[in-house]
C-alpha cells in the first residue's frame, strides 16, 4: 500500500505539472497541444543542466545548486518551444491545434536528438540527489514515506499549483488573463495588452510543464533514458486532467493524485491478468470523457473551458 | 493616475507596424509563398543534419530523394503509404470544412483495424475468404463509424468539446487493442503475429495497387462530394457560420452527425486495408500516427482533397526520405526525421499568416517606388 500511494504521487507530480501548465496557457485562450513535446523539452533541457553541473561538481555536489541548475534549464528549454508555439499562434495567429500537433513533433524528436549527446555518467547520484526526502522522514515509518519521502519536486508542484490556483482566482493579473481567454475584444478594450499576456502566459506555462518530464525522468526513473515516448504519453493524460479538474489548479492536485493511482495501480496489484490491467489504464481517459459529457450537459458557467479557446484574436475582426 | 494615462496614451505613436488581412491571393502566389517555406526549411534541415556528421547538404538532398525513389519497390511503397495517409485526410476532411476538430483519426483507424483483425482471428479459415472479406469489410468500416459518431452526438446536442473528446478516444482505441491482444497472445509477448486468412487480393500481381487506386478514387469522390453535392455545401455552411445555416432551415445537428459518420467510417476503410493488405495484424502503433499527420495534411491543401494528393505526397516522400539519411549520416534514433519534419511544419504554418494577413509599414523602409508607399512583410 505504502508503495503505491508513493509511486501514485510520483506519477502525480508528472501530471499536476503538465496539468496547471496547461491550465495558465488555456486560461489565456490558447489550447496547447504542444504540451506533450514541451514537456519532453523541458526533460532535454534539465538533463542536459543536470550533466553539466554533475560534470563539473561530482566530487561533492550541493543538492541546492543541482536543484536550482536544472529547475533553470528544464523551465528555459520548455519555455523556448512554448516560445515557438507563442510567435505561431498568437502573433502570426495560426491555427493553434496544428500548431501544436506540430510542436509536438517537433519537441519529442528534438529531445530525442539532444539526449543523445548528453553525458549521462553522473545521472546516478545526480538521481539520488533529486529524490532524497527529508531527514526525519523515516523516522516516521510509513507515514513519513508518503507524506515526507519525496523529492524537493513533488512540494515544488504542489506550491506551484497552489499559487497558480490564487493567482488566477484572487489576484487582478489573474482577472486580466481570465479575461483575455474568455473575450479577448472585451479586455483589449478594457485596456488589457491582451498579446503581452498571452505570451507570458505561455511562455510560463510551457515553462512550468516542463519540469513534469523533467521530475519523471530524473526522480523517479534515477535517470535512465529510453526516449520521449512515455513522457509523450504524459503530456496527453495531462491535457486530459485539465478538462477533468475543470481548469481548476488546485482541484488539480487531487485529479492528478486519482490519475496517477489509476495510472500505477495496474503495475502494483499482483493478481490481476494483463487483460485487467489494460482495462484499469484505460480508466482515466473514459472518466475524463464522462467528465467532459457532464460538464457540457449543465453548461454551467463556472465549469467551461474558456469561452474563446481556440481562437486567434486579431483586433480587427469583427 | 488617470490623467498620466492619457498623457502616456497621447505620448504614444501609431504603431510601428499593423496588419491588415487580405483579399485573397492569386493561387500562384500562394504556392510561391508555400514553396519558398518547404525549400528553406529542407535547407535549413539539410545544414542542421550535415553540422552533426560528417556528411555534406548535398548528400542529405541525395539520401533524401534516394530514400523515396531509389528503387521500384521504394516508389511502390512510397505511393502505398501516400495512399494510406490520402485515405485518412479524405476521412478528415469533411469534418474540418465543418469545423469540426477530429483529432481522433488515430483512434478510429485503430478501432477499426482490430475489429477486421477480429474478424481474421475469430473466423479465419472457419468461412469462405471472400465472405470474411466482405464481413471484414462490413465490421471494421461500422466500428469506425462508431468510434467517429460517438464526439459528434454529444457535439450536437450539449456541445461537447469534440477536440478533447476524440484525443481521448484515441488512447481508448489504443487500450483496447493492447487489451485484445493480451486475450489472444497467450505467451504475453504482446506480439500478434501476422494472421493467414483475410488478405486483400493483388490486382495484376501487385499487392500496393489496390490500396493505391481505392483511396485515389475516395479522394477523388470527396472532391466531387464536398463540391458538387447538397451536402457538401450543408457541410461548409456549418463550418462558416452555424447560425447562417440555423436561418437558412440547415439541420445543424443531423448535419455534424451525419459528417461524423463518414468521416469515421473512411477512417474505417484505412484501418481496414492496414489489416487485409498491408500487416495482417494489428498493434497499438497500427495508425502510425496517420491520424495526427493526416491533419496536417487536409490542412496545408486548404480542404481540397485534389491537392490533398499533392501534401500527402510531399509528407510521406519526407518521411521515406529522412530514414534513408538517418542511416547514411549515421544517427542512432529516428528522432531527425522528427526534426526535419517538425521544422517543415513549422514554416508552412507560419506561411498561413502571410497569406491571411498583410503587413503594412508606418514608414516604408526602402522608397521602391512611386506606386509602392506600403512595405510589403512577405517572406
Amino acid at each position: 500500500m505504502t508503495v503505491f500511494l508513493v509511486s501514485a504521487i510520483s506519477i502525480a507530480t508528472v501530471l499536476l505539472y503538465g496539468c496547471v501548465g496547461e491550465i495558465i496557457t488555456e486560461k489565456a485562450g490558447h489550447l496547447n497541444l504542444g504540451i506533450p513535446g514541451i514537456m519532453c523539452m523541458g526533460t532535454a533541457g534539465g538533463c542536459l543542466g543536470t550533466s553539466l553541473y554533475m560534470s563539473v561538481a561530482h566530487e561533492n555536489p550541493s543538492w541546492l545548486l543541482l536543484i536550482l541548475i536544472s529547475l533553470v534549464f528544464a523551465f528555459l528549454f520548455a519555455a523556448a518551444l512554448g516560445g515557438v508555439y507563442a510567435l505561431l499562434t498568437v502573433t502570426l495567429r495560426c491555427n493553434q491545434n496544428i500548431t501544436g500537433l506540430a510542436i509536438t513533433i517537433f519537441g519529442s524528436g528534438a529531445t530525442d536528438f539532444l539526449m543523445s549527446f548528453v553525458d549521462r555518467t553522473h545521472f546516478d547520484p545526480a538521481g539520488k540527489l533529486f529524490s532524497s526526502a527529508l531527514p526525519f522522514a523515516e523516522s516516521l515509518g510509513d507515514f513519513g514515506a508518503i507524506v515526507f519521502g519525496h523529492g524537493a519536486f513533488v512540494y515544488l508542484a504542489i506550491a506551484v499549483a497552489l499559487v497558480c490556483a490564487f493567482v488566477l482566482n484572487k489576484t487582478r493579473v489573474g482577472l486580466h488573463l481570465r479575461a483575455v481567454g474568455e473575450s479577448p475584444a472585451t479586455a483589449d478594450a478594457a485596456g488589457i495588452n491582451v498579446t503581452a499576456y498571452k505570451y507570458v502566459a505561455i511562455l510560463i506555462g510551457s515553462g512550468i510543464a516542463g519540469l513534469g518530464g523533467f521530475y519523471y525522468i530524473m526522480d523517479y526513473i534515477k535517470g535512465s533514458w529510453e526516449n520521449a515516448g512515455i513522457i509523450e504519453a504524459f503530456g496527453w493524460l495531462a491535457i486530459a486532467l485539465v478538462i477533468f479538474v475543470l481548469w481548476k489548479p488546485h482541484l488539480g492536485i487531487l485529479g492528478a493524485f486519482l490519475f496517477g493511482g489509476c495510472y500505477i495501480v495496474a503495475f502494483v496489484l499482483a493478481n490481476v491478468t494483463s487483460t485487467q490491467k489494460e482495462i484499469i489504464k484505460m480508466l482515466p481517459y473514459v472518466i475524463t470523457i464522462v467528465v467532459l459529457i457532464v460538464t457540457s450537459i449543465f453548461d454551467n458557467k463556472e465549469n467551461q473551458p474558456p469561452a474563446s479557446l481556440g481562437l486567434p484574436y486579431f483586433r480587427e475582426d469583427r | 493616475m488617470e490623467n498620466q494615462q492619457t498623457k502616456q496614451a497621447q505620448v504614444k505613436k501609431e504603431p510601428f507596424f499593423r496588419l491588415v488581412k487580405r483579399d485573397t491571393l492569386p493561387i500562384g502566389t500562394v504556392v510561391l509563398i508555400y514553396a519558398i517555406a518547404i525549400v528553406g526549411s529542407l535547407l535549413v534541415s539539410s545544414l542542421i543534419c550535415s553540422a552533426f556528421s560528417d556528411k555534406n547538404p548535398l548528400q542529405f538532398f541525395a539520401s533524401l530523394f534516394g530514400g523515396a525513389f531509389g528503387s521500384s519497390r521504394r516508389i511502390w511503397l512510397l505511393l502505398q503509404d501516400t495512399a494510406l495517409l490520402l485515405g485518412v485526410a479524405v476521412a478528415l476532411v469533411p469534418a474540418f470544412k465543418m469545423k469540426f476538430w477530429n483529432l481522433g483519426g488515430n483512434g478510429q483507424i485503430l478501432v477499426s483495424c482490430l475489429a477486421a483483425v477480429a474478424c481474421m482471428y475469430y473466423l479465419g479459415g472457419k468461412i469462405p475468404e471472400f465472405l470474411l472479406i466482405i464481413l471484414m469489410t462490413l465490421v471494421s468500416i461500422l466500428a469506425g463509424a462508431i468510434w467517429g459518431v460517438l464526439p459528434a452526438i454529444f457535439k450536437a446536442l450539449f456541445n461537447t468539446n469534440e477536440s478533447l473528446f476524440t484525443l481521448m478516444l484515441n488512447y481508448i482505441a489504443s487500450g483496447l487493442v493492447a487489451m485484445f491482444i493480451t486475450i489472444w497472445v497467450k505467451s504475453g509477448s504482446g506480439v500478434l503475429y501476422p494472421l493467414p486468412n483475410g488478405h486483400f487480393p493483388e490486382l495484376f500481381g501487385n499487392k500496393y495497387l489496390l490500396t493505391i487506386i481505392v483511396f485515389f478514387v475516395l479522394a477523388a469522390l470527396m472532391f466531387v462530394y464536398l463540391k458538387y453535392t447538397k451536402q457538401g455545401y450543408e457541410i461548409s455552411v456549418v463550418g462558416d457560420s452555424p447560425n447562417t445555416a440555423k436561418y437558412i432551415g440547415i439541420d445543424v445537428k443531423k448535419v455534424i452527425i451525419r459528417t461524423m459518420i463518414i468521416s469515421g467510417a473512411l477512417c474505417g476503410v484505412v484501418g481496414l486495408f492496414v489489416a487485409g493488405s498491408i500487416e495482417h495484424t494489428v498493434s497499438t502503433a497500427s495508425a502510425n500516427n496517420m491520424g495526427f499527420t493526416a491533419i496536417m495534411a487536409t490542412w496545408l491543401a486548404a480542404f481540397n482533397p485534389l491537392i490533398m494528393m499533392g501534401t500527402c505526397g510531399f509528407i510521406t516522400f519526407v518521411d521515406k526520405g529522412m530514414v534513408e539519411v538517418r542511416s547514411a549520416f549515421g544517427f542512432t534514433n529516428d528522432s531527425i526525421a522528427n526534426i526535419v519534419i517538425g521544422l517543415v511544419y513549422f514554416c508552412v504554418i507560419a506561411c498561413s499568416f502571410f497569406i491571411t494577413y498583410r503587413v503594412v509599414l508606418r514608414k516604408p523602409l526602402f522608397k521602391l517606388g512611386k506606386n509602392k508607399t506600403e512595405g510589403e512583410g512577405e517572406v
